[in-house]
Order: structure tokens, then sequence, then C-alpha cells
């Protein structure tokens, strides 16, 4: 999927400029390889890494990383979403040597179902639309924290594939889990999100 | 078509890879079924707002890098990709 995180379509010519200046081995094409890309590359390890410590030392394993593929870097693609993947990849590396936080199961977060099949909690309509700037802020917020409740394996397939827009293909690879079990935890990450923003959502009900 | 399996089935419809013949019976539950159609509007609402909300290039505010990791980062290199003592 090429609309992703760093845009898509061919690599820009500024991409290939400064491409030619790292494998010359111009150090000052680092630092702006670094000072460009750093911050939005923060962001994504951020979303992945809940200690500000990781998230950094993240980036920087990514950046390092990438130093070393430079030479090896086709320059196909925008050198933004390929530095996106090699960030993905070192926030879920450093996600595996994180010890895992008590976990909700992701049944108690899933619709329950009547015996007839029926939802015992038939959905309501959201008020989403008309919000001010203060209201979609408060929105991030809270979906940040109910992303961040999902148990771990749903929580990174839904950042993969709703938020950092890789495909199924590309997430069951970084996962290291087939293309359908992505498909099954999207489904169900999704599903336990819309439960988890449903109360402040409804329209009828609190924000 | 229950309910339940009309969630079960739901992102196979909205990414149209359901059958012709699912794709029907799941379109005949939506005529019946108000609730389920409010759900998949809303299953639709949760992916389009995260989507909207947590993208950070979407929100015009430039992601700053903070200077002592640039600085970390150029050092790690010069030491030959090995990370600095922390």
């Amino acid at each position: 999927m090429e609309s992703e995180r760093g845009g898509g379509g061919g690599a820009p010519d500024g991409d290939a400029a400064l491409l030619e200046r790292l494998r010359s081995g111009d150090e000052a094409a680092y630092e702006e390889l670094v000072r460009t890309h750093g911050g939005r590359l923060l962001a994504v390890t951020r979303r992945f890494l809940r200690s500000e410590e990781d998230a950094r030392d993240a980036v920087q394993d990514a950046f390092l990383s990438a130093f070393r593929g430079v030479q090896a870097f086709e320059g196909s693609a925008r050198l933004s979403t390929w530095l996106h993947r090699i960030a993905v990849n070192a926030a879920l590396m450093k996600l595996r040597t994180r010890r895992r936080k008590p976990e909700q199961s992701i049944e108690e977060l899933l619709p329950a179902f009547l015996e007839d099949g029926h939802m015992a909690a038939p959905a309501s309509p959201w008020r989403t639309d008309e919000m001010d700037p203060a209201e979609r802020r408060e929105l991030g917020q809270l979906l940040s924290r109910a992303i961040d409740a999902l148990p771990e394996a749903y929580r990174n397939v839904l950042l993969l594939r709703d938020i950092e827009e890789l495909d199924t293909e590309e997430t069951a690879r970084a996962m290291g889990i087939s293309p359908g079990a992505v498909k099954t935890r999207l489904h169900r990450a999704r599903q336990a999100l819309r439960g988890l923003l449903e109360p402040h959502l409804r329209e009828a009900g609190p924000r | 078509m229950t309910c339940r399996e009309f969630l079960d089935f739901l992102m196979d419809y909205l990414e149209g890879d359901l059958p012709g013949v699912q794709r029907r019976t799941f379109e005949s539950h939506m005529e019946a079924c108000p609730p389920c159609v409010t759900y998949l509007d809303t299953y639709r609402e949760t992916v389009r707002l995260g989507r909207e909300l947590l993208c950070p290039a979407d929100d015009g505010i430039p992601d700053e890098v903070p200077a002592d990791l640039v600085e970390a980062i150029l050092a790690a290199r010069a030491a030959g990709g090995q990370e600095p003592e922390k």
C-alpha cells in the first residue's frame, strides 16, 4: 500500500541528492537525515513504546540500522517510507525485550451476544461530527488511551495496519504471523477499540 | 444470518472480500437490523478516527527531534554504530 506514512510514489529528487551524499560518507548528510526525519520517527516509536527512553532508543537503533543499510537501499521508495519501516521494526524489536504488563483478555472487550445471536447491548449512533479543536484533542487522547488498553498482540496489529498504514503482508512479516492471523487480530482489535470508545461517543451518552 | 455472524463477516464485507452469496445475505441482514447498521457505521468511524487523530503528519505541527537525541545518534555513528553508554 503506497498511501502510507511517508507518502507514496517514487523517491523525490531531494532524496536522490541526499542519498548520494550519504553514500559518499558526507557527515553533514547524516545529520541532515536525522534532523529531517528524527521527529517523525520518534512520534512513530512513541506510539508503540510506553517509555520515552525506549522510544528514543528505538529511533537511535533505527538510524544506526539505516546508516548501515544506506548502500543497499535501492532508492525506489521514498527515504521517509524506508525510514518509517525501519523505525517500526526497531520499535517492535524493543517491545519484544520488554516485560509485558498484565493484560485484559480481548474476549472481555468484544461484543457479547444473547443465545439467539442478537447483540446483548445494541450499538448506539455516535456524535463525532462538529467537534471543536479542544474536543478533537480530547478525543485523540482518549483514543490513545483506548489503544493502549488493548492486549499487546492486538494493539500492535491495529497500530501497524490502521495507524502506520502497513498492508497485511507487511504487517504479517513485521509481526512474524500469518496474513490470516493479521486479519483476525485486526478485526478483533477494531471491535475492542470500538467498544472502548462507545461509552464516550454515543449521542445520548456522556462525552 | 444472526448479528453475531454479521459482526464476524463485517471486515471482509468492508474490504470487498465477501463472495456474492454471502454478500447478499449480509446486505439482507443490514436491511432488517438497524443496530447492526449502526455497529458497521461506528466500526468504520473507529478506523477513521484513528487515522485522522493519531496521524501526526496531519496535525500541521512539525515533529521536533530533541537536540540531545540528534547528538546521541551522531555520536553512536561516529563510534562505529555501537550504542553509547547510557
